[in-house]
């Protein structure tokens, strides 16, 4: 069951194409990462889900129809450039701003209470929003984007300007939104967090959607054939056969290697061959981290369209 | 609907809670009753300084040249006698010449710059004198009566060019003044809130609060949401104004009703038609056309703002809005003097100078159908500027950087969606 599906979405300005024919699916209750480079066209993807923008052509669906107004209740959203009335106070712009996204005042007001407890700044219900500082702010945009339980949340680059403990509370929280059932939409660059929390992927380039899937199975899919393994005694010796050996390095508990398997041998085959000559403490498959996909995808389109292009 | 609400309650709740707004409120009124009571309070002061003049008279023809009147006495003093000059003099007349002769003979000297009322005054006085004199020169039969008929005519044309004393409001003054005040304050209001609804809306994308919000509501709701918050506020303002300046005149009415002096009278005299004067249609029409003018200049500062990224941005873009608006204000204030005139019967027409220029024409009692026309004119401009600038604000809210083109402009308002 897909929360939100974007059949051929097609959005030009006057000079560049923003996205051209693109297609994501969401699952429900998924964290689902968005990546891309600056300018690749994720934020006006994002704009279009939240009905800021309309696309030129293609279709929204929210629950398998098209999306409507009113779902902008059910969908809760921090973008990149995010700020705060810096004259109004604390509980009173949660309030509004959760007024504004459909709730009664009454309940925004119980919930902003709630959410102001659960963060440990009750204290600072009656402050001016620009007595608080920087981290502060973040944690009242956070809490003005979850207080009317959004079936849908979308950060754009959340981490960008936190530091690392707010950083972390933050990752908890979307983790804990996910527990309760809601899905989120990650877009960042923080290729790490991606790795921890993502179940799927859209990597857009260039206006257009270049790898898509789970994050498990892309890493799969662009393994290398690496493999780490650690020997508490005696020196690799070169076997053109079966590997070649990327890296080697020793610390106190012996040596590290890093080697790449040939193609015509199977990974059982390796390690039977290497446990027959080697004391061996450790066989790792390597994966490639998000980064090093994110990288060559990038830039391998990158050149083979500046190529074509000469 | 629900949504727009919230906006318009929030908007105007922020707006009123500011403490400018509660200075001005409460400090405006007393300004005004100021500036209706200031000529009043200033003659009074003046009355009581009393400036010491001497007359050195070297011809020894003009005895009786100048009178006594508050503040000025004259003292005339011999020419070969210095020592008795034991008083302050504020000024010397020295009279060197027979003046029917040779006009300049006369001088004013003072240790102070010379004052222009004081000038006005001593040549008004000396002028009558010697035009007395140059009659009385003529020896014609009867001449005391012809003298007396002229004076009478005299009388007349002094109180016109603006002596002070026994001054007499004609009716037709009263019209003036409340559309002069109520084209100020039109004018006022209209470049006060307008800027504000700039304000609010270049604040609002500069702190990168747009978005969020835009993600709730939409932007043409946002934008009418703040214009009509902004206007209640303004019409809220106005209300306190006119409540406070009523009271504080009302007030201060009982100490000068009491004084019988000339000039109390007359003020009295003001308020009483005022009192009478049908203020009911005065302000509805100030109603209508504040709300006309305020939506047709408001979602055009609104444009502005949406177009810029911080507010020193604005001032290019400000220019011709401000321009239009003064050039309407020196045009109600030119129509006060001919409301008939061709100039003000099309200035109330267009709709950029209709609602100030109005202001100014309406006290005098205009043709209905004029009104009505020229509120229609007003009315459907202000709707089409609302929807202009509500697709250049859709756009604009969301574009940093690159200030756009007029060109850029066109194209935001034919964009769909």
């Amino acid at each position: 069951m897909h929360i939100i599906e974007a059949i051929n979405i097609t959005k030009k300005y006057e000079k560049h194409t923003a996205l051209n024919n693109v297609c994501i699916q969401i699952p429900g209750n998924s964290i689902y990462g968005l990546l891309g480079p600056n300018g690749a066209g994720k934020t006006t993807f994002i704009r279009i889900i939240n009905r800021i923008t309309a696309p030129d052509s293609g279709t929204i669906l929210f629950d398998n129809r098209p999306i409507q107004p009113a779902d902008t209740s059910l969908i809760g959203y921090l973008p990149e450039e995010r700020g705060l009335y810096k004259k109004m106070r604390v509980g009173e712009h949660i309030v509004y701003l959760a007024q504004l996204k459909g709730m009664p005042r009454n309940e925004a007001k119980i919930r902003m209470k709630q959410w102001l407890a659960r963060f440990d700044i009750s204290h600072w219900e009656k402050r001016q929003i620009e007595e608080l500082s920087k981290g502060m702010q973040q944690k009242v945009q956070f809490i003005t984007t979850v207080i009317h339980t959004p079936r849908l949340l979308i950060f754009d680059e959340p981490f960008s300007g936190f530091d690392p403990i707010n950083a972390e509370l933050l990752k908890q929280e979307i983790i804990n939104l996910k527990k309760e059932g809601a899905t989120v939409i990650l877009s960042t660059h923080n290729m790490n967090s991606v790795e921890e929390l993502c179940d799927e992927i859209s990597l857009i380039n260039r206006s257009q959607v270049v790898l898509q899937g789970k994050v498990s199975e892309i890493r799969n899919r662009y393994k290398k054939g690496l493999f780490k393994i650690k020997v508490s005694s005696g020196e690799l010796s070169a076997e053109e056969n079966l590997y070649t050996i990327i890296s080697e390095k020793s610390n106190s508990e012996g040596r590290e290697i890093i080697l790449k398997k040939a193609d015509n041998i199977s990974i059982n085959e390796l390690i039977t061959r290497l446990a027959a000559k080697y004391p061996i403490n450790a066989f790792e498959e390597m994966l490639p981290s998000m980064n090093e996909i994110f990288i060559d995808t990038v830039e391998g389109r990158n050149n083979t369209k500046n190529e074509r292009n000469e | 609907m629900n949504k727009i609400n919230l906006i318009i309650r929030q908007e105007y709740l922020n707006r009123i809670r500011k403490r400018s707004f509660l200075l001005m409120c409460l400090l405006m009124p007393f300004l005004f009753v100021a500036s209706i009571y200031a000529p009043y309070w200033l003659s009074e002061i003046n009355k009581s300084e009393i400036k010491e003049i001497t007359v050195l008279d070297y011809t020894g023809l003009y005895k009786n040249m100048f009178t006594d009147m508050p503040p000025y006495r004259f003292n005339y003093q011999a020419i070969d006698d210095p020592s008795k000059n034991t008083k302050t003099v504020d000024a010397y007349i020295i009279i060197s010449d027979d003046l029917l002769q040779n006009p300049e003979g006369i001088t004013i000297c003072s240790a102070k710059q010379i004052d222009r009322n004081f000038k006005e005054h001593i040549t008004l006085q000396a002028e009558k004198y010697l035009e007395n004199e140059k009659l009385a020169s003529y020896q014609i039969p009867n001449i005391q009566e012809i003298i007396a008929a002229s004076q009478v005519k005299l009388n007349i044309s002094e109180t016109r060019l603006g002596e002070n004393d026994k001054y007499n409001y004609p009716t037709a003054e009263i019209p003036v003044l409340i559309g002069i005040a109520s084209t100020f304050i039109i004018y006022l209001f209209l470049l006060l809130y307008g800027v504000q609804v700039m304000q609010s809306v270049t604040q609002e994308k500069s702190s990168r609060m747009v978005e969020i919000i835009i993600s709730s509501i939409k932007p043409f709701e946002l934008m009418t949401g703040k214009i009509i918050a902004i206007g209640l506020a303004g019409l809220t303002q106005f209300a306190i104004w006119g409540i406070l300046t009523i009271m504080i005149i009302l007030m201060s009415t009982p100490p000068i009703g009491a004084n019988t002096s000339p000039d109390s009278t007359l003020y009295t005299e003001i308020i009483s038609q005022m009192q009478i004067y049908p203020f009911a249609g005065l302000l509805t029409g100030f109603l209508l056309f504040f709300i006309g003018g305020y939506m047709l200049y408001a979602s055009l500062f609104a444009a502005i703002g949406s177009t810029v990224d911080n507010e020193s941005d604005a001032q290019p873009f400000m220019a011709p809005v401000t321009i239009i608006i003064l050039f309407a204000l020196y045009a109600g204030i030119y129509s006060a003097q001919n409301p008939e005139g061709a100039l003000a019967f099309w200035c109330s027409m267009i709709p950029f100078t209709s609602p100030i220029v109005m202001m100014v024409r309406l006290p005098f009692g205009i043709p209905l159908w004029e009104i009505i026309l020229s509120l229609s004119i007003l009315f459907i401009s202000a709707f089409c500027c609302i929807w202009i600038s509500g697709r250049i604000y859709r756009i604009g809210i969301l574009m940093y950087g690159k200030r756009p083109s007029c060109a850029d402009l066109l194209k935001w308002i034919k964009y769909k969606g």
